[in-house]
């Protein structure tokens, strides 16, 4: 809706925004010019994932809508790009928890007496979409803080010998650094290191079902947050060298673990953060949103 | 009995928002999508099982236009914080492939 302000009180031709919902995006002109918002909301969740909703996308694209009052029409610009009713009544699952229900800021585009039909092999035409206005306007506040500074290193492993007793040597690593980072850094209780074994849990972390590292070949991820860089990047440094030869009970003598691809081990990450803030607030008024939101106005060229 | 993989055209999951993760199974004909429906190994408790979360925690949709079903729940770790391992949610359906149905 801020979109709508600027563009039709202050006659802008651009609107450059930070976040804002996709589907807002491409909705806000039609709206402004008074189109049916059910057609409307639904045809821009479609095109706003671009050529998403295509039966086999293999690489991004653009969709083209046609909206009316009544229907929309999607047709991908792509030539060898097709869609069908089932790929476009599917896109209105992708990334929204309710098949049926997208709500927006507006209210709730509700699709469950949709109808897709094909107009043609590539276009679909999709009559039945009802927006339902909220009584209160509604703004998602969302925040983000600043976590700490990450370091990481990848590191792969083939040797049989330690793969065999892999979650015991993660362990044995694990525990040897958190000795040696509280001798060197007795003082800050920030500086969390975390391992990750890709081959057997590394995407799926504690809910994997294989308890054990079945592969010939492993990838590990050290990763280590601490609350600036040079004290990620310091204990880093020292965490690849422990890891490097920590020990296992078959082979006698100094051994040499990880192979590293690069030189240096240690990749800044940079800073990390994470979300804390997930607010609805309700506004009585649109203009509510000038306190919320900045908007200037400026003439270029 | 089919292995879940085999009756499916797709099986995805994304976040639906940084908070929530989303499951879509999409199936390759409306027997297979009904042999799910009324199947003991996708009831709430087996699914909050493999997922690890509670089970009012749990959402799960039939989908008829699509032949699909949905699944969604609240993320374990919000997108991007510390210990998040898949960012956009995008590999989270894995077990399902395999999943006896």
């Amino acid at each position: 809706m801020s979109l709508l302000h600027g563009l039709s009180r202050r006659g802008a031709n651009v609107v450059l925004a930070g976040r804002s919902s996709d589907t807002s995006i491409f909705s806000a002109i039609p709206l402004m010019r008074g189109f049916n918002p059910g057609p409307t909301w639904h045809a821009a969740k479609v095109i706003e994932c671009g050529a998403a909703a295509v039966t086999l996308r293999s690489f991004p694209d653009a969709m083209f809508a046609r909206v009316s009052n009544q229907h929309f029409i999607v047709e991908p610009l792509a030539d060898e790009y097709y869609c069908t009713p089932q790929s476009v009544a599917a896109h209105t699952l992708y990334e929204n928890a309710d098949s049926y229900h997208l709500v927006e800021p507006l209210g709730v585009l509700d699709t469950s007496n949709c109808k897709y039909e094909s107009v043609s092999d590539r276009a679909v035409k999709v009559t039945g979409s009802k927006f339902n206005l909220s009584e209160q306007y509604t703004v998602k506040l969302e925040g983000a803080e600043l976590v700490g500074y990450q370091t990481i290193i990848l590191a792969g492993i083939r040797d049989p010998a330690i793969l065999e007793v892999i979650d015991d040597w993660i362990e044995g690593v694990t525990r040897a650094s958190k000795i040696r980072i509280s001798e060197l850094f007795p003082d800050n209780n920030e500086i969390s290191l975390v391992i990750r074994l890709y081959g057997k849990n590394g995407v799926l972390g504690d809910r994997e079902l294989k308890d054990k590292f079945e592969g010939h070949e492993a990838a590990l991820l050290f990763e280590i947050t601490a609350s600036t860089q040079a004290t990620a990047n310091a204990v880093a440094a020292t965490v690849a060298h422990i890891g490097l030869h920590y020990p296992i009970e078959k082979w006698h003598g100094l051994i040499s673990t990880l192979a590293f691809p690069y030189a240096p081990a240690e990749i800044p990450r940079g800073p990390a953060y994470q979300f804390n803030m997930n607010h609805v607030a309700i506004i009585s008024d649109p203009l509510e949103l000038r306190a919320l939101f900045r908007m200037s106005i400026h003439e270029i060229g | 009995m089919a292995r879940l993989g085999d009756i499916t055209k797709l099986i995805r999951s994304k976040n639906a928002g940084p908070f929530m993760l989303t499951i879509d199974i999409m199936f390759v004909d409306r027997d297979s999508f009904e042999l799910v429906k009324s199947s003991e190994a996708f009831s709430i408790g087996q699914i909050s099982r493999l997922f690890n979360i509670h089970d009012t925690d749990l959402i799960v949709q039939f989908v008829e236009s699509a032949m699909a079903i949905k699944i969604s729940f609240p993320r374990q770790i919000s997108s991007g914080g510390p210990g998040d391992t898949d960012v956009f949610g995008c590999q989270q359906y894995a077990l399902l492939v395999d999943l006896e149905v």
